[in-house]
């Protein structure tokens, strides 16, 4: 595994900003003083004058954006999941919700793997808020491919987006020769027949870890991976519920209201089986190495793994 | 202004007043003090100042209008009615179920061009429409309307401090200053003043006008006008509840609707207003 490309999906927004400007001319990007951690440093350095940088001012941020889209133009606020999700909850809510403008919103720093700064700035509840808002599309990319792929994706997608971004180098698991991204459609990385994991962002590469330890041992554990977690792809979950039973679910983001959540919610609708959700648990983060906390938290293959022998 | 045209100012404003009493009275519900309280300004905005058309209301080069304070939608839309926008007819049905006018500004009702009403997020969705208009180079002009008890959260003055960094000298913030708040006196809530000082330290263009009369307020927006590189935050000093008797300077009237009676008294004050200003 030496060779293994690695990248943080933040890094990845930043470029795909840049490499989108020139073909979508209404894409303009605000950020809340964060340009060199959100990487929209990247776009404001190659157009600077599509960029707006508008303070540690996050309501107001989401307001402009959602001014900006009514007058037709693409909007990306960007800041870290906490402040996007988390502080202007109400105006994404309110002001790019309910009048469902086209405003994207880049939130990076989610989840755990935020590292040292502990947990005010460890956001595992973003999904959970934005799965609320009528209309809100949420997609939450595993890697380098999927999320350039989702930027654009969002691009020609007329409606808000919430797009998760995190700061931790991850794998690289898609080709992205062959690539293709559809918002609202599941992957199927492996196929399986004993278990389905269904795991989202940086979880994917850990579930396709722990299907090569499970094949191993003689267990066939069926990857999917879901970038969209809203709308969610039902129809890939039933199936997936209907030809292993027990799904086990893969996010780094609080068990309550998040992936395993909406992914309980839709089978328990179409095909009960029993969900095992693996996550933070209700309890905040803290400081340490990204690494060692994904671990510690459970968040590994090594933890699906061994939850998915407890259940089967 | 010419006194033809400030009669029929006049006039219309006091048609818009009906048409606040009458949605209010209708609902059961809603704001009708700081509805009377923006009608002359409203008025003056769509009859006289903006360019707009009811029968183009999303021409890209329009002006555009964010009620910040959305809780006084029964003036927006009583103002779009008489403009032409939809019937006048509609504006029994405010807050119905079913109905087109709901209880605060939607972007899908014809003529409104942002939802609002949760306050302090009309300013920002007004900046984003002024930079727009920069981006674009188009040369439409942004007014927005904010409450002075609105203006007590944080996120105004986040968009205070960025439309005047960004220069943002097409947007007109007009704050009713009528001095009352669901809670009692602004100053004794929670006081915002010194208004016009804290809008020029955050580097606005302050003008001051007395909000009904409709030569004080052509002054300010005429004022307005000439001011280049700063944004404009015109404070008008207003009366709650203006031209209901009983209803004026009164807190209580911030969000109680009119019963019949009270109802029949606001109109026919009104009425004998309108009557007063007939030739």
């Amino acid at each position: 595994m030496a060779d293994v490309i690695k990248k943080a999906t933040r890094e990845s927004y930043g470029e795909a900003l840049r490499d989108l400007a020139e073909e979508y001319k209404d894409l303009v990007v605000l950020d809340a003083d964060l340009a060199a951690a959100t990487k929209t440093g990247i776009f404001k350095k190659a157009y600077p004058e599509r960029f707006f940088d508008c303070g540690i001012a996050e309501a107001n941020m989401m307001g402009v954006a959602a001014g900006l889209a009514t007058c037709g133009k693409i909007p990306f606020a960007s800041t870290f999941a906490m402040f996007a999700a988390g502080r202007a909850y109400e105006i994404v809510r309110n002001s790019i919700g309910y009048p469902h403008l086209n405003v994207k919103i880049g939130a990076t720093h989610a989840g755990i793997s935020v590292g040292e700064d502990g947990a005010t700035h460890q956001c595992n509840e973003d999904i959970a808020l934005m799965r609320t808002i009528p209309g809100m599309t949420i997609i939450n990319p595993c890697d380098d491919v999927e999320a350039k792929a989702a930027v654009k994706a969002a691009l020609d997608f007329n409606g808000p987006v919430y797009m998760r971004f995190g700061r931790l180098a991850v794998p690289v698991v898609n080709d992205a020769a062959t690539y293709k991204f559809e918002i609202g459609k599941g992957v199927v990385m492996r196929e399986g027949k004993d278990v389905t994991i269904v795991a989202t962002g940086l979880m994917v590469n850990e579930a396709l870890q722990a299907a090569e330890t499970l094949a191993a041992d003689g267990i066939s554990a069926r990857v999917v991976n879901i970038h969209t977690i809203k709308p969610l792809d039902k129809e890939l979950i039933a199936k997936c519920a209907k030809e292993t039973g027990l799904i086990v679910t893969a996010e780094e983001h609080s068990i309550i209201g998040g992936l395993g959540s909406a992914v309980a919610e839709a089978v328990t609708e179409s095909c009960p089986v029993k969900v095992v959700k693996i996550g933070v648990n209700d309890e905040y983060g803290h400081s340490g190495p990204a690494v060692d906390l994904l671990k510690e938290f459970g968040l590994s293959a090594e933890n699906i793994v061994k939850t998915v022998k407890a259940n089967l | 202004m010419d006194a033809k045209m400030k009669k029929e100012l006049q006039k219309t404003a006091c048609k818009v007043r009906m048409g606040v009493i009458e949605g209010t009275y209708n609902a059961k519900s809603g704001h009708p003090g700081g509805s009377l309280s923006i009608s002359d300004l409203l008025t003056y905005l769509y009859f006289d100042r903006m360019n707009i058309d009811p029968k183009d209301p999303d021409n890209a080069d329009r002006d555009r209008f964010v009620l910040s304070k959305g809780h006084t939608a029964p003036a927006l839309y009583s103002v779009l009615a008489q403009k032409g926008f939809f019937p006048e007819e509609e504006l029994k049905s405010l807050r119905h179920i079913g109905a087109m006018l709901q209880g605060h500004p939607c972007i899908h009702i014809p003529g409104i061009d942002m939802s609002s009403g949760s306050l302090g997020q009309g300013i920002s969705a007004a900046c984003g429409m002024a930079l727009a208009a920069k981006l674009n180079n188009k040369s439409y002009r942004v007014y927005t309307v904010l409450g002075d008890g609105e203006i007590e959260e944080g996120q105004v003055w986040e968009a205070a401090m960025f439309a005047a960094h960004y220069k943002l000298d097409n947007i007109v913030a007009v704050v009713d200053n009528n001095g009352l708040q669901i809670d009692g006196p602004v100053t004794e809530v929670c006081s915002p003043e010194p208004i016009t000082d804290k809008f020029a330290a955050f580097g606005w263009h302050v003008i001051t006008m007395d909000a009904h009369d409709f030569d004080s307020i052509e002054a300010a927006f005429a004022e307005a006008d000439t001011v280049k590189g700063k944004p404009v935050a015109i404070i008008q000093k207003s009366v709650k509840g203006k031209g209901v008797s009983f209803m004026e300077n009164q807190v209580g009237w911030h969000g109680t609707a009119p019963n019949k009676e009270q109802y029949e008294q606001a109109m026919s004050e009104l009425k004998a207003q309108l009557a007063g200003l007939e030739d």
